[in-house]
């Protein structure tokens, strides 16, 4: 009786979460330059699907805003939160460190070196250059994890001061690099490019990125979601875990695959966007509990959703002007993580 | 039940334990005795499967730990270590629950029959009316008893326990050790525990072992081992050794060297 009341009281919250999360986006798509009623965009949307045939009320110009620029920059956001959340989640528990995020530990930056570097090789062949990006994000944000990993190891431990100095080193040198290379490569249009990329935004051009980023994501929320019982035993360290049955290495490099894979499929459409990974989780931890398994799903949702409307602010505050994604997280997130890091000095020290 | 043939160990280039011979039947009670880097804990590790012997076997019911996989491994054996810290806020259910690990498929959370064991757990250990707090905010003892209430939903056949009384009261002492004792007499578990306190030593556990630097010193029942020359010569201290007024165990008590 009582597993069921637990399972139902789970499977609640998330259906939740997602009826939250489509709501922000349905609210996303109809505000910008030419306003769209949230009506219009449910029977356009329906309509599309086939589902039903409305007859238009509406001008054809706002379909194609409505599918060509805006869903999938919406669309786009919801992945780019979810998957940063779940990789926040996947790195925090690994670690035991509740300050953990694939910016601050240098994740992020390795997949944008990686991309970069991916993105400045003169291969004119699209397609190749196109699967080439995130293939090289990845690399780079699972070569940086495990350099920062391994330079915050104390005994075993990953101290909370020790990793968020390897996290700052390592990012601080490999931006520090692609500058250089930027500057060597004598191709100074680049630069602004770069720039926007580490400052994040969403940038997508209609479908086809969405298409080959979107099964990745999802495929590793739900990987994920198949170690959270792991990872709730390795919240008592690797000894601990062990005792469990927990084979410690074989999880860890897990974890950090999927973690550096999530960093790096948001990375490649957004830039590097930063705090989602420590804000989201810590949030939803506090109200939902430290479970992992109910942790993952419901911080990629909420993750999601807090993207969505970061998003939504990015592009409308100063409109026709936008901020970058990036500076909107940052404003809510880095006090939130001083906050947290004075507040629980003790806890953390491990 | 557990059989050590003829294991060394070294962490890196130093050596810990040297040829250790042992043989724990099932439902013995063991205690393993000695100073400070003796290689207690380091023993405890072992037999645990978490350290892999630098030389030699360990045989669990006929099968060599080392080839065992760590899940098997932990479905069989339980370890209660000196302390856990827990970064994350768990209650204390989910902490027990945490047992379970080794019987939970990667595809499906724990079921009915995995909360009964943990009830009954939280149960037998007393700590029913804490089930809902957060395991951070439990005293030491009451840590240490949901320690082992984790340790005890692993259903485990042989429960290994590294200094399960340091740092705790006398009521949390005997409440730990009582526990222990019942669970030895009661369902059979084979208990092997490392422990500083002689004389708890001598009223809870049918055999000690002596380590002195990596080896077994002695090995027998307390009456025959607790004797003034032998603690006198593993831990260089004098002491006097009485009985004990009301279990007839030896007791030892330290004469102070002022």
């Amino acid at each position: 009786m009582f597993t069921r009341l637990k399972k139902n009281r789970r499977l609640l919250i998330l259906v939740a979460l997602g009826a939250i999360l489509l709501l922000c986006m349905l609210i996303a798509v109809s505000i910008g330059a030419v306003p769209i009623s949230p009506l219009t965009i449910i029977e356009m949307t329906l309509n599309k699907m086939g589902i039903s045939h409305f007859s238009p009320t509406w001008p054809p110009s706002a379909e194609t805003i409505l599918f060509q620029i805006r869903l999938p920059r919406v669309i786009a956001s919801a992945l780019v939160g979810a998957a940063l959340a779940s990789a926040g989640v996947l790195f925090q528990g690994m670690l035991r460190n509740p300050m953990a995020d694939p910016y601050i530990i240098g994740t992020s930056a390795g997949a944008a070196f990686g991309a970069t570097i991916a993105m400045m090789l003169p291969i004119s062949i699209v397609f190749l250059s196109f699967g080439l990006v995130p293939i090289a994000a990845f690399l780079g944000a699972l070569g940086a994890v495990l350099l920062v990993y391994n330079l915050a190891r104390v005994g075993g431990k990953t101290p909370i001061v020790s990793m968020l100095l390897a996290g700052f080193a390592i990012s601080a040198m490999l931006t520090a690099i692609l500058f250089f290379m930027v500057t060597l490569s004598g191709r100074p249009e680049l630069l602004q490019n770069i720039y926007s990329f580490l400052m994040g935004s969403i940038s997508v051009s209609g479908w086809n990125q969405i298409i080959i980023i979107a099964p990745l994501i999802i495929g590793g929320i739900v990987a994920a979601r198949f170690l959270a019982s792991r990872l709730n035993a390795l919240s008592l360290g690797e000894e601990g875990a062990a005792y469990l049955g927990i084979n410690v290495e074989r999880e860890k490099l897990l974890v950090l695959g999927l973690g550096s894979l999530l960093t790096a499929a948001a990375v490649s459409m957004s830039g590097l966007v930063g705090f989602v990974g420590l804000v989201v989780p810590h949030a939803v931890r506090l109200v939902l509990g430290a479970d992992h398994r109910l942790l993952l799903p419901a911080s990629a949702l909420t993750g999601a959703a807090f993207i969505v409307l970061a998003d939504l602010l990015a592009r409308t505050l100063l409109a026709p002007r936008e901020i970058p994604l990036g500076v909107i997280t940052a404003i809510i997130g880095a006090p939130f993580f001083i906050y947290l890091l004075r507040r629980h000095r003790r806890e953390y020290a491990f | 039940m557990i059989n050590i043939k003829q294991v060394d160990f070294s962490y890196g280039k130093t050596p810990v334990l040297h040829h250790i011979d042992l043989l724990v039947q099932e439902g013995e009670m063991v205690a393993l005795l000695g100073p400070n880097g003796s290689g207690k804990t380091t023993l405890i590790k072992l037999l645990s499967g978490v350290l892999r012997p630098t030389a030699g076997d360990i045989h669990l019911n006929g099968s060599i730990l080392g080839r065992m996989k760590r899940k098997q491994i932990a479905q069989c054996v339980a370890v209660v270590p000196q302390q856990f810290s827990m970064p994350f806020a768990f209650n204390l259910r989910e902490v027990v629950l945490l047992g379970r690990t080794p019987f939970l498929s990667l595809f499906s959370d724990e079921g009915e029959q995995d909360r009964r064991v943990v009830e009954q757990a939280i149960e037998l250990i007393g700590l029913a009316p804490l089930k809902d707090r957060f395991f951070n905010e439990l005293s030491g003892g009451e840590r240490q008893k949901a320690i082992l209430a984790m340790a005890l939903a692993q259903e485990p056949k042989v429960l290994l326990l590294d200094e399960p009384t340091a740092h705790l009261d006398i009521n949390h002492q005997v409440e730990i050790l009582d526990l222990v004792k019942r669970l030895n007499r009661e369902q059979g578990v084979t208990v092997i525990a490392a422990i500083h306190d002689l004389n708890l030593a001598a009223i809870y556990f049918d055999r000690l072992i002596l380590l002195k630097e990596g080896r077994i010193f002695t090995d027998g029942n307390p009456e025959t081992l607790l004797t003034a020359e032998t603690i006198e010569e593993v831990f260089a201290t004098s002491v006097h050794v009485s009985q004990h007024p009301i279990t007839r165990s030896p007791h030892v008590a330290i004469i102070p060297r002022l």
